[in-house]
């Protein structure tokens, strides 16, 4: 080849960089291994990382059952490695794909039409927001404090950068938007209001109460969804002009935190204002129906500077995995699925609210709800831990009103014994603490 | 077929309707297990939030599902059924190891959110990776949050502000060479600055004159890509990064040609302050049709304190953890700490390599882009004489005499077998043919693709109509794109089966 190319050595097509550009030493990095090696310090620090462990937490990655024909299928190389789908007739099997991903999605959020997918619910939720500030011509948000708190910290990110003022509205007892305290921020300079549903907490809220006071004042609904799973059982919200999604419940791996798969679904007349990558049916030169990437006038390849978003990749094979888990689950599936979840934290919370107290049991629930203990909930999940238990997460970092309060997550895959160790263990720890203040108690007495 | 192609041939494959069009009720692919807590009263518990109808939703077997997916995945073209020469892309080899160290049971299921205690083998991976790419970019920092190249784009931009500001002054511009990708005006613009353009030279490369007399207290950065979309090295960089630093303003690099350097070259030596890496193109993490991808930034020790938080820091017990106090962190970008699964993929990619493969690697890349080069020669336009590094950049001049552009060009190349090559960019070049064949082709394969462009070279001059028609050998020919954007189509509904 060199030949061919007319140099000597490998070193003289290296030219172009001059001399005190280049590094005349071996990279400092581990030596070159062999595939067995690789494998064993992987599977060295899989032990390190959690395995063999049963866990309570959820809080934005949820962890279900994935049907074994996700991994078959996405591991065709046609799909693994394969490019996005510019040039169409080449790649109608990703195409039709995003097509079936889209209207699915359309369907389980109750919009008219949704995306190829985003980077995550995070980023998805942080783009909707920009998406109402296109559309209203408005410049500022409210967002509820029951959203979830990294996605707030997105958020924060873009719109310090952007100059969007964010306004926080609180929840009330219940656990949902204290819509008195909308009513007092949302005005008619809000481009939208930004409420997530089920919330942080879990807890379903009032889309419909939320929508009326938004619309109210001309600002924009967006309604953020962090476990998916719950669109088989809870109303959809359809009063949203936007729903910003994270689908990693359907199908894809928790793998400490991504790749997942955000998704912006919307109203019709909003399509031109959607970020992110569509595909659109059409048809060939000879009338059969096809599909291509469309609306691409939006994007940033063609629009530069003047792009709705710099996004420029979806999550493509992440959302073949969803796309994958919907259709196994399909219109019976996923309601029952979603029955199943709703059982296990019915369960749950009853038998935490035996020994604990369990806050916002007002309003409906999701698969998550908060136990407030006695202890620091720091202390008691290191006890857990012991018994190869990762309790729910404690709130404090998050919302320090909010105390020793810990949030648990059930799925379909916690089982009965798992809650009954836990709530056991939560329990000794609540006597205990009792125990420790009945004699102090009685000696303040005496 | 006007000219007959080695590599492609005509083969039956299946017809598939859309997943709806199958659907019937009491199909279905799913069991759960029995519930062994009592079953929960929806209506008691959700009242009117109870959801009482899944609309459209599909209801179909495993075999049809299983069937579905396979036949749409023969309709595509994949790196597995050979070359896919997209300029700045970098479509490499995908290793299934990567695909299987991924997947091991405590890496796949990891949850972010548990103690810290217990994922020191995910913290020890992202540390790993960490120290691997400083190295490998000669920065002194890094953030592997970003999930996408665009998306690092944005976090060092963001950066780029938060530094100047600090200072006292955001600045109010950013200025981007001609050649650039469109992600870097469009990241400028939602990092808040006015983009301003910046001319190439005569040779294809950044006119350093033009950038002195551009170059003021006003400019943030300059994004540059190196080697740039040209496939050219930027031979003056070190006098670009002198302008920049000289006047305040900061070297940003697109990484998105890292695959040109690693093992040979570091942006960090030659003045780069903050730069984005891909791992979805240098370190061979799989495309899969468009994402995920993972773009972390790496900086050098000025930009540091605006890392996005959390950081990875090692504690005076050795032990691994988050830190979070960091007060002038840009903030977040990202939920949890980026995509994880690209980080094990990665790692893997360069324990596979070490130090000998990576610039191995390297040298290959380029090796085959000046093969290609010299192969395609006199055959296409070659606007630009300056050595080409991993990718070449022809026009369609001489085929645009009869009527074929670069995009006709590439609908042929498909009937050859091959996945078209970038078109139409980058923007300097009228009817550009970018072609980047990495360094995972063999000799037999480039030989394959030079003979597929020659015989499509002489189609347009003696049938330039036959290629003006092309593909003919796909499932459907060209897709009528304006009536897709005019009355867009974008989901399935029972009447418009």
């Amino acid at each position: 080849m060199l030949k061919a190319i007319g140099v000597r050595s490998v070193d003289d097509l290296f030219a172009p960089i001059p001399a005190e550009c280049r590094l005349d030493r071996d990279l400092n990095i581990p030596r070159q291994m062999a595939e067995s090696e690789i494998v064993d310090w992987f599977k060295l620090r899989a032990k390190e990382s959690g395995e063999g462990y049963t866990s309570f937490l959820g809080a934005g990655a949820y962890s279900h059952y994935r049907p074994v024909i996700i991994d078959a299928l996405v591991q065709r190389g046609e799909f693994l490695t394969s490019y996005t789908p510019y040039q169409a007739e080449f790649a109608q099997g990703t195409l039709q794909a995003i097509f079936e991903f889209q209207t699915m999605i359309s369907e389980l959020t109750g919009m008219d039409l949704a995306n190829a997918s985003m980077y995550d619910g995070s980023t998805a939720t942080t783009e909707a927001v920009m998406m109402a500030c296109r559309i209203s011509g408005r410049n500022s948000a409210v967002i509820a404090r029951s959203l979830h708190p990294e996605y707030r910290e997105v958020l924060r990110t873009y719109a310090t950068h952007q100059g969007i003022p964010l306004k926080t509205v609180s929840f009330a007892d219940s656990g949902r938007v204290d819509l008195e305290d909308l009513r007092k921020l949302v005005a008619d300079d809000t481009a939208c209001v930004l409420i997530q549903s089920p919330n942080f907490f879990g807890t379903v809220e009032d889309v419909e109460a939320i929508a009326e006071i938004a619309h109210q004042h001309g600002a924009l609904l967006i309604v953020s969804i962090a476990e998916a799973v719950s669109l088989g059982i809870v109303e959809p919200p359809r009063a949203a002009d936007i729903v910003a999604m994270e689908a990693q419940s359907f199908g894809v791996p928790l793998g400490f935190g991504g790749p997942y798969c955000g998704v912006l679904a919307t109203k019709e007349k909003f399509v031109r204002q959607i970020p992110g990558r569509l595909a659109g049916q059409t048809v060939d030169k000879k009338g059969k129906r096809g599909f291509v990437l469309t609306l691409a006038t939006r994007e940033q390849h063609i629009r530069r500077e003047k792009a709705t978003s710099n996004i420029c990749t979806n999550q493509a094979l992440v959302a073949l995995m969803v796309n994958i888990f919907m259709i196994v689950y399909g219109k019976v599936g996923l309601k029952e699925l979603a029955k199943q979840n709703l059982a296990k934290i019915a369960y749950a919370a009853d038998q935490f609210a035996k020994h604990a107290k369990v806050l916002f049991a007002s309003a409906p629930r999701f698969n998550e709800f908060v136990v407030e203990t006695s202890e620091d909930p720091y202390a008691i999940n290191s006890r857990l831990l012991g018994h190869k238990i990762v309790g729910g997460l404690p709130l404090k970092k998050f919302y320090p009103e909010l105390g020793n309060a810990a949030l648990w997550c059930c799925t379909e895959l916690t089982t009965r014994s798992m809650i009954d160790t836990a709530v056991g263990l939560v329990a000794d720890s609540e006597r205990a603490v009792r125990s420790m203040k009945e004699p102090e108690e009685q000696g303040v007495a005496r | 077929m006007k000219h007959m192609t080695r590599k492609a041939t005509r083969h039956i494959s299946q017809n598939e309707s859309l997943i709806f069009e199958k659907s019937s009720p009491g199909k279905a692919a799913w069991k759960l297990p029995p519930l062994d807590v009592p079953e929960a009263d929806t209506a008691k518990l959700l009242g009117k939030q109870e959801r009482e109808d899944l609309g459209n939703m599909p209801e179909v077997s495993e075999i049809e599902i299983i069937r579905h997916f396979t036949r749409l995945s023969t309709w595509n073209y994949a790196i597995d059924l050979g070359m896919f020469p997209l300029g700045s892309c970098t479509m490499k080899y995908n290793p299934r190891v990567n695909e299987f160290v991924s997947r091991i049971e405590g890496l796949a299921n990891g949850h972010p959110y548990q103690p810290e205690k217990i994922s020191q083998g995910a913290l020890r991976i992202i540390k790993t990776l960490s120290d691997c790419l400083i190295e490998i970019t000669g920065m002194d920092a890094i953030t592997l949050q970003p999930a996408a190249g665009a998306h690092g784009e944005l976090t060092g931009m963001l950066m780029v502000r938060a530094y100047h500001q600090s200072r006292g002054n955001p600045r109010k511009k950013v200025l981007i060479p001609d050649s650039a990708h469109g992600t870097n005006p469009a990241t400028a613009a939602t990092a808040g600055y006015a983009v301003e353009n910046l001319k190439s030279n005569d040779r294809g490369m950044v006119d350093v004159s033009a950038l002195a007399a551009q170059m003021n207290e006003d400019v943030a950065a300059l994004m540059v890509t190196n080697p740039n979309t040209l496939g050219i090295f930027e031979q003056e960089i070190h006098k670009i990064a002198e302008l920049m630093h000289a006047k305040g303003g900061l070297l940003y690099m697109d990484g998105a040609n890292m695959n040109a350097l690693v093992g040979k070259a570091r942006p960090g030596d030659f003045g780069v302050d903050v730069m984005h890496l891909n791992l979805h193109k240098t370190f061979s993490t799989p495309h899969g049709g468009g994402g995920p991808g993972s773009g972390p930034v790496a900086v050098k020790n000025t930009l540091e304190p605006f890392l996005p938080k959390p950081v990875v820091i090692t504690k005076p017990d050795g032990t691994l953890a988050f830190e979070y106090n960091r007060p002038q962190s840009i903030g977040r970008v990202r939920a949890f700490y980026g995509n994880f699964g690209m980080f094990i993929r990665a790692l893997a990619y360069i324990f596979a390599n070490g130090p000998d493969g990576l610039r191995q690697t390297t040298e290959d890349a380029v090796l085959n882009a000046n093969y290609i080069r010299k192969g395609l020669e006199g055959v296409y336009d070659l606007p630009y004489s300056t050595p080409s590094m991993h990718e070449v950049v022809f026009s369609d001049k001489a085929q645009a005499k009869k009527g074929v552009r670069t995009m006709d060009l590439a609908k042929r190349l498909i009937d050859y077998g091959f996945h078209p090559y970038t078109t139409a960019f980058p923007l300097i070049v009228p009817g550009a043919l970018m072609i980047e064949p990495t360094e995972s082709e063999p000799k037999e394969e480039l030989d394959l693709f030079i003979e597929a462009m020659k015989s499509i070279a002489e189609e347009v001059d003696e049938d330039p109509q036959f290629v003006l028609d092309a593909p003919h050998n796909t499932r459907i020919s060209r897709l009528d794109e304006t009536q897709a954007a005019r009355k867009p189509v974008l989901r399935w509904r029972p009447q418009n089966g």
